[in-house]
């Protein structure tokens, strides 16, 4: 009997070592648990984990488990490899060799190299390694005990560096995009490149920056660009890098839906609407729903009087054939840079009496907004923000209403600024709240180019006269979009959270715990500002919390 | 190309790092003008760093496109009168390196929409594209326009200053004065956009001007009362607060940070510019610019 258990244990080991190991795509379908195999958990983005052996009776004693400090780069003149060992230099005692770097890239070796990254993007956690990027770095390390196991170092030709959001992965293959736009494909095992494909133009001024998400044999990915160029959602073949399809977000062609939205073709074909966030999926509809950067030029005329489809969009593209099934725009003619691009959460959940699927978000702009996923029919907007002014109210389809008088002018203009940010909003299940940063502002937007044609990219104003009234950890009711309570906190941070009742984000200086319920701080440790939202996940009966603060990785633990 | 950088990939791999620091110190710094673009100085785009035809190729190009372009595309290159696109967001002049992508619609390939055939020789045709990419080197952070705009170009001073004055009377006058601390103030600022700046945010506030959005920088210290447990009450300058801890500069230079447990101890700032958040809040940007214009009389 005994001897029977052990083959099986051992058929099952092969063969999870075997050419399909590594992560299966379907392991992504599951409920967010043990691992952390996509940039947002899992596919919802909800960022709530069901891990619950660190709660809120416990969460006093949560203890540093270990810390790794990482160096981008191969350090000046190409001196000793990067992004090893941590304090007092190796921690991989015992005579073992430091990890290896493998260098790759287009450039000179003299830019990005040798410095302290900018750990800002999704961490994966997957068979207990952890494989985390910063631009044009990643890593693989030993998520027991934070040991470097392979360093990988891209020698960037430029581009605007913008944080890197983090890499997909697919059995043994991970996806990274650099800012020079190669989408590079490396080998989790070692860290080597098996291909890289340039998936949009460098000359045109595209940096790509996106975590590219895995749905079954589709690597979606975007990429970002701010001169005045159309914006695309690409899919690519897991194994060749062949492109399957791309989904355009503004109109290219005469007949394309959204046209009449424009001056012109022409003014469309430059109008931006960047695809630089990750998105959620839905595999019941297999609608992939993200949101859309700004149109360009972004703060003055040149793109006639209209919506301007599809930019500061939540927009759901079918994986399969990479055609946009609906769309709604969180900021019609936005003239802010009100990018959408708060990743989107899908929840299924009772509203008005009755179980929705729905997607809900919060963004820049300072408005919640929740949608049916499946149609994209708008349910309710709710106003964040102590401060928020340049929409005037909101329209049928409950759309805020730009007030033109707020654009930036001759003169001046009082108007907030930023309300949230990319940083990633958390859903908890177990109170209903939707947790999103909030931060609050007014500031004078003047118009220093008043050309007529217009101006290009993100030209043409100047700011200043900032006044600032102080940000928030907001938890919003999704189903009026109300605030339910704001709690004051520093930082720009997103948020996790688990169904030990348990709330976890950075306040600027130190990673916190709070309340759920009422955002009463449980537990904190001074790490510095945090990098993008904490994660959480199990190995050996212990849950791990782990957070950036600098340029170092945190891991927590009940020890 | 590709496979071949692939392949020197593994092999750096494979060797020792005393190979890969051989290998990397070969080659030379990058020269030209890298660093122009891209955020905050960093890495730049091929169009900042491109090596540029020589000055005497490039004057020829803006004299013949100032005489067979400009009418159409602008004298800028941002598009003209006459229905020429702007030149300064083509993708194909971004994309091209020599003029093998602009000297054939400049030679008629896009007749069919719109653009004519110009009699150019190949050599003036490509010293247009070397004009061009000379323009476009100039483009900024975030793609904003090349040059920086002239502040002059423009009159920010568009209120009424009669309509100023009443309202300064009726909101500001219990805590400024025309003749006191307000005395001579338009004269302390160049630029009108910078006095509003100024008196909105009560002096406070006024940052160098930003590009666009603004994010929210840290915290700014300010005159504050600690009180606490035993009663003590503490003078000075908070630098830092948050939910566990509060740091306080004593007037001596003295910092002395404190373990918050709730509210204790007690903080109490006193924020200078919290008088003009409270206006700001419901301030209309006519009476804003009537007041600038008031006080833009001060001098």
């Amino acid at each position: 009997m005994k001897s029977i258990y052990l083959t099986t244990a051992f058929l099952i080991t092969a063969q999870t070592l075997g050419a399909q190991a590594g992560l299966d795509p379907t392991d992504i379908l599951k409920p967010l648990g043990d691992e952390w195999p996509i940039y947002a958990g899992d596919y919802s983005a909800k960022r709530y984990s069901s891990l619950k052996l660190i709660d809120q009776s416990n969460v006093k004693n949560l203890s540093l488990g270990w810390v790794t400090r990482f160096t981008a780069g191969s350090g000046p003149n190409g001196g000793a490899p990067a992004g090893g060992g941590g304090f007092g230099g190796g921690r991989a005692g015992g005579g073992a060799a430091p990890a290896p770097t493998i260098v790759s890239g287009f450039g000179k070796g003299d830019l990005n190299t040798g410095g302290a990254p900018r750990l800002g993007g999704g961490i994966l956690m997957v068979d207990g390694i952890l494989y985390m990027s910063s631009p044009d770095n990643a890593w693989a390390v030993d998520a027991r005990d934070g040991t470097v196991l392979w360093h990988y170092y891209w020698k960037t030709r430029g581009g605007t560096h913008t944080g890197n959001r983090g890499m997909g992965m697919w059995h043994n293959n991970l996806y990274l995009e650099v800012h020079d736009d190669y989408l590079i494909c490396l080998d989790a095992k070692t860290g080597h490149e098996k291909w890289k494909k340039e998936i949009s133009s460098f000359d045109q001024q595209y940096f790509s920056s996106v975590a590219p998400i895995v749905v079954g044999n589709h690597i979606l990915a975007g990429t970002g660009n701010d001169m005045d160029a159309p914006g695309f959602l690409q899919s690519f073949d897991p194994e060749t890098g062949d492109r399957q399809w791309i989904a355009y977000t503004v109109p290219m062609n005469k007949g394309d839906k959204g046209l009449d939205t424009w001056a012109s073709l022409d003014a469309a074909r430059h109008g931006g609407g960047q695809a630089w966030i990750p998105g959620a999926y839905d595999p019941e509809t297999h609608l992939y729903i993200y949101g859309t950067g700004n149109p360009t030029p972004a703060y003055t005329t040149g793109r006639g009087e209209g919506d301007n489809l599809w930019t500061c969009s939540i927009v759901a593209v079918n994986v399969d054939t990479g055609k946009i099934a609906w769309g709604y725009q969180t900021s019609p003619h936005d003239t802010h840079d009100w990018d959408a691009t708060e990743t989107p959460v899908i929840v299924d959940a009772p509203f008005n009496g009755k179980m929705r699927k729905l997607v809900m978000t919060g963004q820049r702009n300072g408005y919640f907004f929740l949608l049916d996923r499946v149609t994209g029919e708008h349910l309710v907007t709710g106003k964040m923000g102590l401060v928020n002014n340049w929409a005037s109210g909101l329209d049928a389809q409950g759309r805020p209403k730009r007030n033109p008088d707020k654009d930036a002018t001759v003169g001046g203009a009082l108007v907030n600024g930023d309300v949230t940010n990319y940083p990633p909003a958390t859903f908890s299940p177990d109170t209903g709240f939707f947790y999103v940063h909030e931060n609050n502002s007014l500031r004078i937007s003047y118009l220093i180019d008043a050309d007529p044609r217009g101006s290009m990219g993100l030209g043409g104003t100047q700011s200043g006269g900032n006044l600032s009234y102080g940000s928030f950890l907001d938890a919003i009711d999704y189903k009026t979009g109300k605030v339910a309570w704001r709690h004051e906190i520093g930082g720009t941070g997103g948020f996790l959270s688990t169904a030990g009742k348990l709330l976890f984000g950075g306040d600027g200086e130190n990673l916190v715990a709070w309340d759920p319920a009422n955002g009463k701080p449980l537990w904190h440790a001074h790490i510095g500002a945090a990098g993008n939202a904490p994660e959480t996940y199990m190995l050996d009966g212990h849950q791990y919390v782990l957070a950036t603060g600098g340029d170092q990785l945190y891991a927590f633990l009940l020890n | 190309m590709t496979k071949s950088i692939f392949a020197l990939g593994a092999l750096v791999v494979s060797l020792a790092a005393p190979c890969l620091r051989a290998q990397e110190v070969q080659e030379p710094p990058q020269g030209g003008r890298g660093g122009r673009g891209g955020r905050g100085g960093g890495p730049a785009f091929p169009q900042q760093t491109r090596q540029l035809a020589s000055p005497e190729v490039i004057a020829r190009g803006k004299a013949v496109y100032g005489v067979n372009c400009a009418a159409c595309h602008g004298g800028d290159l941002r598009g003209g009168d006459q229905g020429g696109p702007s030149l300064l967001r083509s993708l194909t002049a971004l994309s091209d390196q020599h003029g093998e992508l602009i000297s054939p619609i400049i030679h008629g390939s896009r007749q069919d929409k719109g653009m004519p055939a110009l009699n150019l020789s190949d050599s003036d045709s490509v010293a247009v594209a070397e004009y061009i990419h000379s323009v476009l080197a100039q483009v900024g952070r975030q793609a904003r326009p090349p040059g920086s705009p002239d502040p002059t170009a423009i009159n920010p001073l568009v209120g009424d200053a009669t309509a100023g004055a009443t309202y300064f009377q009726r909101a500001c006058a219990s805590c400024h004065s025309a003749t006191g601390d307000m005395k001579g103030i338009a004269s302390k600022f160049e630029d009108v956009r910078e006095l509003q700046n100024s008196w909105v945010t009560g002096g406070g506030g006024a940052g160098g001007p930003g590009g666009g959005g603004g994010r929210r920088g840290g915290s700014k210290p300010l005159p504050a009362v600690v009180t606490l447990a035993n009663g003590q009450k503490l003078q000075g300058t908070l630098i830092h607060k948050d939910d566990f801890l509060i740091t306080l500069v004593l007037a001596d230079g003295t910092r002395r940070s404190f373990t918050r447990n709730g509210d204790t101890p007690a903080v109490e700032t006193n924020d200078p510019e919290e008088a003009h958040k409270k206006m700001a809040m419901t301030l209309t940007d006519k009476d804003m610019h009537d007041v600038t214009a008031y006080l833009a009389t001060l001098k």
